[in-house]
């Protein structure tokens, strides 16, 4: 295994106003990942597109850690089109898949976008689209030409069309914080803030469908949970018991929110049943139950709880009932997830001191640590399970780093300024 | 431990019984810390409680609210606690006794217990860990006489830290409830 350290300057082409963008560090790469050329896009016709489309696919694939994509500089030749393809050139560079396209105007801010994916050892296409698009859509285009690449040459879906939610904080110079609610692109693009405020802001979590994100408030001097439109930006407020109201996981068919409630004494699991407003309460016991989170088939629940002591992790039927403690390795296991198939939790161990992101298969019950951090947390799962988004400090700040579920790659997404942390990776999009 | 108390007739009874049993052991975290211990009246940089320093000198006679008495225990609202600990420590009982006396006192004053966990754990979790602590400093209170409705608890987690650095000592700052009026 061998660093690659590449800084992609995902940003550079952004305009002077920068806003708070996330830039990915590459800190590690697989080795044996597949080598690749994006040929630069021809661009036929007037309306130069906005977008370096190419820039963006291959940066996509980079950053999965997946592919060896070649420098621009050593292209020899600069195909737009199959019939352009000197294969022999591209087999003389090491590179065994070549993509080339182009984004031709086709009017006022729309394109027709073509590409091809091209085996360079048979000389033949693998896979080759057309598709309309708008200026303001180019970017998505890419990630979704991103997508396809993944998956024809993985054959699993790629996860570059997604999105992450993420906390940030800043420190204002009267002392107070500003914190925010935010989401941007998994490229750490587009970044949008859906909520500020200068009390904390916790736990965002995405439903199943994309479309809402339910989060931690304690705006008014007290937590409550609300559920919030991404995009239309209403929202509801689910939960405002007295004392905590924390921790919303939503049910895979997005019905239900899994969330910590104390108002029974001490911190325990409900279930909330967005539809008729009934609460079910699942655990009860004198410890801390918190962090719940669902089975991909809605059937039971993780959860964290000291009963035992100290933090474990236990599941449950989702209709209550006995727990199973899960996590045996480490005193201190917390905060886990599945991820998409089912077969693997992700959650936050203590490793010699240092807290760090752990996945436990669930059939042998091997625990295997990823992170190589001192006080990581909050792991997320890609939605096609190939990467784990966590936060993470860099000296004091928190940042947001990705490793593979193999632990082969390694990424890191850093602010240029405050802290990030508490990242949420989106479903797939519907 | 939680629900420990409500029978105990002294405070120092009260307070032994539940240094003594000390309960199921919370925990932020496993790292070997050094136990810091950062006594009464030590209110470095947590946030509202300003105590302030300058009126009334020694042994003068206070006129004012007693919230406001510089020289007195109520100056002190920012109880701390031991790693891996939601027991109030023996240092802080007097300090609890004066705010109980103070609110026994004054049936309609409210005061909100806000409780607090360093950055070491999970956020969800130590959301409850600062819960406990919040509770054991009300627990306290209510064996003094102090009565339910004239306490709030909240919990912050490590959300609202009062000292940032990574050090030992910053986390031993953070690992606090403190008692807003």
């Amino acid at each position: 295994m061998k660093k690659i350290v590449l800084m992609l300057l995902v940003f550079l082409a952004c305009h002077s106003a920068v806003k708070a963008e996330l830039t990915i560090e590459i800190t590690e790469g697989v080795e044996g990942a597949l080598p690749i050329a994006v040929v630069p896009f021809g661009t036929p016709g007037r309306g130069q597109p906005a977008v370096d489309l190419s820039e963006v696919i291959n940066a996509d694939l980079q950053r999965s850690g997946r592919f060896k994509t070649i420098p621009r500089a050593d292209m020899l030749s600069r195909p737009t089109s199959d019939r352009e393809v000197e294969f022999k050139d591209w087999r003389a560079l090491g590179v065994e898949n070549l993509v080339v396209g182009q984004v031709e105007s086709t009017g006022a801010g729309t394109y027709q976008v073509q590409f091809q994916l091209l085996d360079v050892y048979r000389g033949q296409q693998l896979t080759g689209y057309s598709i309309p698009t708008t200026a303001s859509n180019l970017r998505n285009t890419a990630h979704r030409i991103a997508d396809i690449i993944y998956e024809s040459l993985l054959g699993i879906p790629g996860a570059f069309s997604t999105r992450v939610a993420y906390i940030t904080s800043t420190r204002l110079a009267d002392g107070k914080s500003r914190i925010g609610l935010n989401v941007a692109d998994a490229d750490g693009h587009n970044p949008e803030t859906i909520v500020t405020s200068s009390e904390p802001l916790m736990s965002p979590a995405w439903s199943p469908d994309g479309m809402k994100i339910a989060y931690v408030s304690f705006e008014g001097g007290q937590s409550a949970v609300y559920v919030q439109g991404v995009y239309t930006g209403k929202r509801q407020k689910v939960t405002s018991f007295k004392g905590i109201n924390g921790a919303p996981a939503w049910s895979p068919d997005g019905r239900k929110l899994a969330l910590t409630l104390s108002k029974g004494g001490n911190p325990d699991i409900y279930i909330y049943d967005m539809r008729n407003r009934k609460l079910q309460q699942i655990t009860n016991h004198y410890s801390i139950d918190t962090e719940p989170a669902w089975s991909p088939d809605g059937k039971s629940l993780v959860f964290t709880s000291d009963r035992g002591g100290r933090p474990q992790i236990y599941r449950v039927s989702a209709f209550g009932g006995k727990a199973q403690r899960v996590t045996f390795e480490n005193r201190y296991n917390a905060r886990a997830s599945f991820s998409p198939d089912g077969e693997l939790l992700t959650f936050v161990t203590q490793d010699e001191g240092n807290y760090r992101i752990a996945v436990q298969d669930l059939k042998t019950g091997v625990m295997q640590v990823l992170s190589q951090g001192r006080l990581d947390e909050s792991p997320s799962f890609a939605p096609n399970g190939s990467m784990i988004i966590y936060g993470a400090k860099a000296g004091r700040r928190g940042v947001l780093a990705a490793v593979s579920t193999d632990g082969r790659v390694r990424q890191r997404l850093a602010l240029q300024e405050g802290d990030v942390r508490e990242p949420d990776w989106s479903p797939f999009k519907k | 431990m939680k629900k420990v108390l409500s029978l105990s007739a002294t405070i120092t009874l009260s307070l032994l019984l539940m240094i003594g049993c000390s309960s199921t052991p919370t925990t932020e975290g496993g790292a070997e810390v050094s136990e810091q211990s950062t006594g009464a009246g030590s209110e470095m940089g947590a946030e509202g409680s300003e105590a302030s320093t300058s009126a009334a000198s020694q042994g003068e006679e206070w006129y004012g609210d007693p919230l406001e008495n510089p020289n007195s225990l109520l100056a002190t609202r920012v109880i701390y606690f031991d790693y891996d600990q939601s027991v109030v420590r023996s240092d802080y009982l007097e300090v609890i006794q004066a705010h109980a006396d103070y609110l026994a006192a004054n049936p309609q004053a409210v005061v909100r217990l806000e409780g607090h966990a360093d950055e070491r754990g999970t956020r969800e979790y130590n959301l409850g860990l600062g819960e406990n602590r919040a509770n054991s400093v009300r627990s306290l209170m209510m064996a003094q006489g102090v009565a339910d409705n004239q306490m709030v608890v909240v919990s912050y987690g490590e959300e609202r830290p009062s000292a940032f650095d990574n050090t030992d000592e910053a986390m031993a700052l953070n690992r606090r409830v403190e008692l807003v009026y």
